[in-house]
């Protein structure tokens, strides 16, 4: 009887710490804000949480180091985990808010290939898109023509939202970067 | 008559515990750092800055109101572990704080949160540089040697020195205390483009920057402002530290 309630006690400790899991005070999620996707759906930042995220910043009509963002995306998540593996999320904010409608990344989305299933391409509003690139460690300004200069780096977050590797390698893999992927894939 | 007395005394309260806003005009401003990179003035729609920074009693009046932002409630997300450590306690200073020195050890999003808290909002970096080039009886002092000199003698002054208590002399605007107490955030902080990195004029440098160009600086002679500029990108906006602190602006 002792032995069975001990048991018991054991299983509600264990579903409590697997359940009702407290945010790390350094998880992103920390932080939420509304978002809209190339779909035009709107979710809400710390939504994500449990999903590994490679996470970076652009805007569609960057003709520059932007395309070569996304292809380093691309290449690192193939090299990472299977195609199209829905456990880990590819994750472009845009902060081009003036230009970059839900619309113009659906486009944007279609014309590179990038599959629904894996890629999000989404834009928030000015405040908090300052904010997510304050988290992220990311910086840009907007030129008086319109464009953006930008620092180009893939940030990876780990299920819970902290920031674990960090790579600023872009137009090839960065294998220290990869691993860190598969680590974090393997921890969730 | 009596009633008159009570009501003027009602309005002399609030006018002492709400912040004087300074109107400046704005307009066009060159900038150490060029709007476009290259030598593009910056355009600054006029606003209204706080004339003094936000004092320790300032912002303790904030946590007493918003407990989220209490050093023992904020996420690491938010602020480092030094945040607010120089008070006491989580609500109150303690006898080593003055309550008229400029609150320091706290984060960007901390001072954002404060701002928004009295309907304002950081400054822009451009807001700020504006602001600050002007001393008592001009609006643009930075061709002055004495004043490049000046303020770079406050850089050099060592930081474990007491803060003194905000209210030092007004510029040409009433503004106080924007050289030579604390350094201060701005909202773009993130947007200034200067590191390290930027600097080394490499292929590993153009592919790290998307756009035409990394910024590159301008006035090479005014390394007073410069060193603020490479001071504040460096930072992350979790970031405190015992000199940085912060006032707001308004847009008018």
């Amino acid at each position: 009887m002792k032995r069975w309630f001990l048991c018991l006690l054991l299983l509600v400790f264990a579903s409590g710490a697997f359940g009702g899991n407290a945010l790390p005070g350094d998880s992103v999620y920390q932080f939420n804000a509304p978002l809209v996707d190339q779909d035009g759906h709107a979710w809400h930042w710390a939504d994500r949480r449990g999903h590994v995220q490679i996470v970076s910043m652009f805007y569609t009509s960057c003709t520059m180091v932007c395309p070569l963002i996304v292809d380093t995306m691309k290449i690192t998540a193939q090299a990472a985990a299977e195609k199209n593996d829905a456990r880990l999320g590819l994750l472009l904010v845009s902060f081009d808010l003036a230009r970059d409608t839900a619309g113009v990344l659906h486009g944007y989305a279609l014309r590179r290939g990038l599959s629904p299933a894996q890629w999000t391409l989404a834009r928030a509003d000015v405040d908090d898109t300052r904010k997510i690139a304050a988290m992220l460690g990311l910086q840009y300004r907007q030129l008086p023509d319109g464009d953006f200069n930008h620092s180009s780096e893939l940030v990876l977050l780990d299920a819970e939202g902290r920031i674990v590797a960090r790579t600023n390698v872009i137009g090839r893999v960065d294998a220290e970067f990869v691993h860190a992927v598969r680590k974090a894939l393997a921890e969730k | 008559m009596r009633f008159a007395v009570f009501l003027g005394a009602m309005l002399g309260g609030v006018a002492a515990m709400a912040a004087d806003y300074v109107p400046l005009p704005g307009g066009t401003f060159n900038s150490v750092l060029p709007a476009d990179g290259q030598n593009a003035p910056a355009r600054i729609a006029p606003f209204a800055m706080r004339a003094e920074p936000v004092t320790n009693a300032e912002y303790l009046a904030f946590v007493r109101t918003h407990t989220a932002w209490s050093k023992d409630q904020v996420p690491a997300l938010f602020a480092d572990g030094a945040y607010l450590s120089h008070w006491a306690g989580a609500l109150s200073l303690g006898d080593a704080v003055l309550a008229d020195q400029p609150v320091t050890e706290v984060s960007w999003f901390a001072a954002r949160a404060y701002c928004e808290g009295e309907d304002a909002r950081l400054p822009t970096w451009y807001e700020w540089e504006v602001a600050a080039a002007a001393d008592a009886h001009r609006t643009d002092a930075r061709a002055d040697p004495a004043w490049r000199q000046s303020v770079l003698d406050w850089y050099g002054r060592p930081s474990s020195a007491p803060l003194a208590p905000v209210g030092g002399a007004a510029n040409v605007y009433g503004l106080r205390d924007l050289n030579g107490l604390v350094w201060e955030w701005v909202d773009d902080f993130n947007a200034l483009l200067v590191s390290a990195d930027s600097r080394e004029q490499n292929g590993a440098d153009k592919a790290r920057f998307c756009g035409a160009a990394a910024l590159t600086l301008q006035q090479k002679e005014n390394y007073a402002t410069l060193m603020r500029v490479a001071m504040l990108s460096a930072l992350k906006a979790s970031d405190t530290t015992r000199n940085l602190g912060f006032r707001c602006v308004r847009s008018l």
